[in-house]
């Protein structure tokens, strides 16, 4: 995970705060994990979000999902469903205009992970 | 096949408002870390990018990963700034591509 967030921030230094991702704490299957991002920003032509990255701590791949935004967006907030392997912390970064990054991480209880079942 | 999509954008809008838009396509989104039952890796099979645009123009992009539940449901938001179409295009593993559309009417 460490590498992935490296690969997308560079040597820039991440600061906790302004963003929010929001996960339920405790998930029953990891299959389908409802989460929303969403940022503290006035999304105007001169200061908006850019980019929110979103990585995991143990599923086989770090990466969840990267999208691109830009001052049309209005508001900076999404949702999507994702899988989720095992017990672990899941972290949103999001890149603003000024080139700043910001992150929020959310610690994750799956009592029944994805990836794990095998077909019949 | 063509995969099934579900798009839901208000049909009307006041100008300068900020509109969600909610996307939602069928695809088994395969990982390609399972196993069938004689143990034979079941190769990659998923969605790897989708793209909104608005009367032509980018407004949201995504890069989507194994990580992603199986029929990919994404919500985002934008501003209502004129009538126009939107076009909704996802791209995935094995020269999967869908497209699909949805008008808006602003006042």
């Amino acid at each position: 995970m460490k590498q992935a967030i490296r690969q997308v921030v560079g040597e820039a230094h991440v600061k906790p705060g302004k963003i929010k991702l929001d996960l339920p704490p405790l998930v029953e299957n990891g299959n389908s994990v409802t989460m929303g991002v969403m940022v503290d920003s006035p999304m105007t032509a001169k200061d908006y979000v850019k980019a929110i990255h979103v990585f995991t701590e143990k599923n086989p791949q770090p990466n969840i999902i990267s999208v691109q935004l830009g001052p049309r967006a209005g508001k900076a907030e999404i949702q999507t469903r994702v899988r989720l392997a095992d017990t672990q912390s899941v972290v949103a970064i999001c890149e603003l205009s000024d080139g700043s990054f910001w992150s929020h991480t959310v610690d994750v209880i799956i009592t029944l992970g994805a990836c794990l079942e095998e077909l019949p | 096949m063509a995969a099934r999509t579900l798009i839901n954008v208000p049909p009307k809008a006041k100008r300068g408002e900020v509109i969600q838009i909610k996307t939602l396509i069928s695809h088994i989104m395969e990982t390609g870390f399972r196993h069938d039952n004689v143990g034979r890796p079941i190769p990659r099979d998923i969605i790897t990018s989708f793209v909104c645009t608005y009367n032509g123009e980018e407004i949201f992009k995504a890069a989507l990963y194994q990580a992603i539940a199986a029929n990919p449901f994404i919500t985002f938001h934008t501003v209502a700034t004129e009538s126009g179409t939107f076009v909704f295009q996802w791209t995935g593993d094995n020269g999967f591509a869908q497209d699909a559309s949805a008008k808006i009417t602003v006042e």
